[in-house]
């Protein structure tokens, strides 16, 4: 009998959880065997704990026996980014910097996600510190897409989306910066939401870029992603940049449909540098939800072609300050020095990657004195205008829809060589990080390489139950 | 602002990173820093000096909270995942009589 059912969602494996029709220790054992069988190939997980998954697996299971309550996400497996910090668990965010680290607290999202009795099954690969599109920039080797092998998953949460795609879990947590959770949901052919900046607590999550930074959830379906969403989302007093906001009940509304729905194309992320078959994969979406009772029209968000440069003088110029701490004085690697500046330069430099650094260079560079007005400031500034336009075309609009990426996956190493081509990529779901708002990816058809396409909805501060519906007829309609 | 990336600028800003980059890196990040600078260029020609900067996406300030102790860490833990520890302290190299 398999425990694994495609196409089933994690409400209905927490449903047979806590109806004891099934074991949640029958169900984790048959995604770490699918793990053990095929993630030499695909390198999705950092870390695999199966031990702990196991002995957290019959605490449920013992539970479920004694009537006592569960969770809503009982037995569901979950993987988790590793750059999330996991009580005594290795979190290394994909870097040298942090091996061997295990933190002594869990992130907010870990600690919510297991008290709603889903089973964390390992640590999943990332671009370092979440820098980057493809997972390339992996201290543990690149993460290799599961529709096939000789292309990336996309990045930075390349393993998370892999591993949902590869089925070794339904739901994984990503982050987002610039797109690490939507990217490479599209790449992968799965769902990921990227939720409104502090509806979901940074407590845990090992900062990027702090004003950017958001935690949210990929899953194999809207259904799945929504589920996982409300059930880390909401306040915590930990981190002082979360909304005072109960989580969403996204699923109440999820098949409620789009009549009426307001949607907007925006003009200047679906033209231009688009791959034809992206192209008509949105047309599609956009034909789809009209049919479904949707007025979709066109929109222009003009300040959103400056969205790539702002975001690339604001994202390193914040990672350059908070990846200060990682100076072989607190966690992870020292390399010895006979004083502590020799000892502080030699740890970093040994201990990031090269992407690592360009971001760290380009940031201490664009806030250095007699720059900073020029590049950081106006940056800034730039920001601004995107919120404006996108508050302009939320008059019109109640959600907007572009391609989540230009193209599909690419293959490994086409980009590596060229880091401003590899950040031209990030074009279509910078806006957002940008304007704090959320969107999320469906996947929506695949191209003539038979590899997924992404379809982006976006939408306003705290649209998320409007996104899911949205993309329920996606999915429901591909 | 649109003066190209010297290695001469590029060593001094990883010196305020405190990165010990070796020559090959340092020629490296002249070419792609100056290529994304280069790009940054499609902003330099916006008259935008009366707008407003965002720094935070949210209109939360002065976030504050009771002023009372709460528990933290357990000090040791964090200590024992520390390179160097010693005395309830983090251990470092000699800091004194040496320049920054």
């Amino acid at each position: 009998m398999s425990h694994v059912t495609k196409g089933e969602s994690v409400l209905e494996i927490a449903k047979s959880v806590r109806s004891k029709e099934r074991k949640a220790s029958e169900v984790i054992e048959a995604h770490l065997t699918q793990i053990e069988s095929r993630d030499q190939e695909l390198n999705a997980f950092n870390l695999v704990t199966r031990e702990r998954a196991m002995q957290a697996a019959r605490d449920i299971d013992e539970r479920v026996a004694n009537g006592q309550e569960v969770g809503p996400l009982a037995g569901v497996p979950v993987a988790v980014k590793d750059n999330l910090c996991t009580t005594g668990v290795d979190t290394t965010c994909s870097s040298r910097i942090l091996e061997g680290w295990k933190p002594p607290y869990d992130a907010t999202v870990v600690d919510r996600i297991a008290a709603a009795g889903a089973v964390m099954i390992g640590k999943t690969n990332l671009d370092e510190f979440a820098m980057g599109s493809s997972t390339e920039n992996s201290a543990f080797g690149v993460t290799h897409n599961p529709h096939d092998t000789s292309r990336v998953s996309g990045g930075s949460s390349g393993g998370s989306a892999a591993a949902v795609a590869a089925g070794f879990a339904p739901i994984a947590f990503g982050s987002d910066t610039g797109g690490s959770i939507r990217q490479p949901a599209s790449f992968c052919g799965v769902v990921g939401i990227k939720p409104t900046y502090g509806l979901v607590s940074r407590y845990g999550l090992i900062a990027f870029a702090s004003s950017l930074d958001q935690v949210g959830p990929l899953g194999a379906t809207v259904a799945d992603a929504a589920a996982m969403l409300e059930a880390i989302a909401g306040h915590d007093p930990r981190d002082s940049t979360s909304l005072p906001q109960d989580a969403p009940n996204l699923t109440a509304t999820m098949n409620d449909g789009v009549k009426g729905l307001r949607v907007g194309l925006v003009q200047e992320l679906s033209g231009e540098g688009v791959a034809p078959d992206v192209a008509a994969a949105l047309q599609r979406a956009a034909d789809v939800l009209q049919e479904n009772g949707a007025i979709v029209s066109e929109v222009s968000v003009p300040a959103v072609k400056f969205g790539v440069t702002a975001y690339y003088l604001i994202a390193p110029a914040e990672a350059s300050s908070n990846l200060a701490r990682f100076d072989g004085v607190r966690y992870g690697l020292r390399k010895d020095a006979e004083n502590v500046f020799e000892m502080y330069d030699a740890t970093r430099e040994q201990g990031f990657g090269a992407e690592v650094k360009r971001r760290i260079m380009l940031g201490t560079y664009a806030l250095s004195a007699g720059y900073y007005d020029a590049y950081y400031g106006k940056a800034q500034r730039v920001r601004t205008l995107i919120t404006r336009d996108f508050a302009t075309a939320y008059e019109s609009c109640d959600v907007l829809l572009s391609p989540t990426a230009p193209t599909t996956a690419f293959k490994v190493g086409e980009k590596t060589s060229d880091p401003l081509a590899m950040y031209l990529n990030d074009v279509c779901t910078i806006p957002t990080n940008l304007a704090g708002h959320p969107a999320m990816s469906v996947p929506f058809g695949k191209d003539s390489n038979n590899m997924p396409i992404g379809v982006q909805i976006l939408g306003p501060n705290l649209s998320e139950a409007t996104l899911v519906r949205a993309g329920a007829v996606l999915e429901a309609n591909q | 602002m649109s003066e190209p990336l010297s290695q001469e600028v590029v060593r001094h800003v990883a010196e305020l990173a405190r990165l010990d980059l070796t020559d090959d890196e340092v020629a490296a990040f002249t070419d792609q820093l100056g290529a994304v600078l280069g790009h940054a260029a499609d902003i330099e020609s916006l008259d935008i000096a009366d707008v407003e900067p965002t720094t935070h996406a949210l209109p939360l300030t002065n976030v504050l909270r009771k002023d009372v102790v709460q528990p933290g860490l357990d000090r040791q833990a964090v200590l024992d995942q520390a390179p160097a520890s010693e005395a309830g302290q983090f251990r470092v190299p000699k800091i004194l009589g040496e320049e920054p």
